[in-house]
């Protein structure tokens, strides 16, 4: 599935400065879905270069990472269980630095 | 307040005000981008005014790092100037801390917002005020208590500023999440006397230059919610000598506590500023320092101290009470960084 992926709010220092990612996930296997829980972990394996914990915690991202699919907020489409279709964009952006 | 929102086939909701568009933010209520915009802005004007912060003619220094919460505020209250009229000259006081790597390129930033928002900047840096730079302080103190002294030379360095500027007020980019963080820091260290200022929307009234936080009850998220819609130019990165502030641990916390049950932040303010202290509880008096005139609490004020203990040189680097070897023959690295009258002090009572 071909997805943009955005990384914002310093998040991009962990991907090694990119803050735009055009990316190709593989379906987990036997699900027909993806979901934003598959796609988290697939960023952590794949895009996150360094210092994982500033990105995820547990299963989620880390509390202070805003997520945005389609420019609009994922708690109001289900947190990680939000599915995701062909060239969807996804944005997280960092809210944890200095103001 | 309910979210009124029709659930579409994809998962989208409707914006609950409109109820045409897709909403694109949750909040106690749902809202499509537009109506965000406006909610957001509308708040901060209804917040300006019940707390009556400004006063038409003032002139107005606005506290700007470069990064989201002072960027934004810029922003929104230069629009919220024009919009409702308000009469205010706003300036930008921007305070270059020394930090290479980290303020050199946040104020480039700021640089940029003067243009964008057509705002005057003034830049007033340590370098000038005291004879230090935050790196050269971090060089002599160690990594421990970096947040002590640049907190307690920004204080004073913003006043500077806006004296320098002949400014009426103040404004700081301050949210509730900052708020309520200080709230819990405040609380954790025993320190009342702070507790019982640390929520209130103006502060230092009695003194020549007021300040007031506007951000009072806007949540971070939406902050940078805001930016991001916006498309707002602002520096993200975290300070280099921030990772050992005490501050995280609150941060961390309130960032939990606000995925579980995001009203907890300004339900901690709330406790905050409904706090009473018992009368029997002894409280610092507030006098002015020997040395500068600042307003202090004791001889005197805490950026004196500091100063004072920078410039005599610390008990040098590697040298001092806690060195020692330990058992494996290597020299203890260990360093005292805290100055002889921060370690005097009981904890909970340092005054800054």
């Amino acid at each position: 599935m071909h997805l943009t992926l955005e990384f914002g709010g310093g998040l991009e220092l962990l991907c090694k400065s990119v803050k735009f990612h055009n990316v190709n996930v593989d379906l987990p296997k036997g699900a027909d879905k993806l979901s934003m829980r598959d796609l988290l972990a697939w960023v952590r394996t794949n895009l996150i270069k360094e210092r994982p914990e500033m990105f995820m915690k547990g299963e989620s991202v880390r509390p202070g990472v805003l997520v945005l699919v389609n420019d609009c907020d994922w708690e109001l489409s289900g947190q990680l269980d939000t599915t995701l279709e062909e060239k969807d964009v996804v944005v997280f952006i960092s809210t944890l630095h200095g103001g | 307040m309910e979210a009124d929102s029709k659930p579409k086939k994809s998962g989208a909701r409707l914006c609950c005000v409109c109820n045409q568009n897709r909403a694109a933010l949750k909040r106690p209520k749902t809202l499509e981008q537009g109506v965000f915009y406006a909610v957001f802005e509308e708040e901060i004007h209804q917040v300006i005014l019940e707390n009556q912060l400004f006063k038409p003619g003032e002139r107005i220094a606005i506290g700007a790092s470069g990064g989201k919460d002072s960027t934004v505020l810029a922003y929104v209250l230069s629009e919220l100037n024009r919009r409702h009229n308000y009469g205010l000259d706003l300036f930008l006081l921007s305070v270059d801390e020394g930090i290479t790597g980290y303020r050199d390129d946040s104020l480039e930033t700021v640089k940029r917002n003067e243009l964008q928002y057509g705002l005057p900047l003034k830049i007033v840096s340590y370098k000038d005020l005291y004879g230090w730079t935050m790196d050269e302080i971090v060089k002599m103190i160690g990594l421990k208590n970096n947040c002590t002294f640049c907190g307690v030379f920004r204080r004073q360095a913003l006043d500077r500023g806006a004296a320098l500027l002949k400014v009426d007020k103040v404004a700081t980019g301050h949210n509730a999440d900052d708020i309520a963080e200080t709230v819990l820091l405040n609380i954790l260290r025993g320190d009342i006397a702070r507790l019982s200022r640390c929520t209130s929307i103006i502060t230092g009234k009695d003194g020549p230059i007021p300040r007031c936080k506007p951000f009072k009850y806007t949540y971070e998220k939406e902050i940078v919610m805001y930016a991001y819609f916006k498309k707002l130019d602002y520096f993200s990165t975290e300070c280099i000598y921030s990772p050992n502030a005490y501050r995280g641990f609150a941060r961390e916390f309130i960032k939990d506590l606000e995925r579980i049950r995001p009203r907890a932040i300004l339900d901690i303010i709330k406790s905050g500023e409904d706090f009473r202290i018992s009368t029997t509880t002894k409280m610092p008096e507030q006098g002015t320092c020997e040395r500068c005139g600042y307003i202090s609490s004791q001889k005197w004020c805490k950026a004196c101290v500091l100063l004072e203990g920078l410039n005599r040189g610390l008990p040098k680097l590697g040298i001092g009470r806690n060195q020692g070897l330990n058992s494996d023959g290597k020299k203890d690295r260990k360093r005292d960084s805290r100055t002889p009258s921060i370690e005097s002090k009981q904890c909970g009572s340092l005054e800054f």
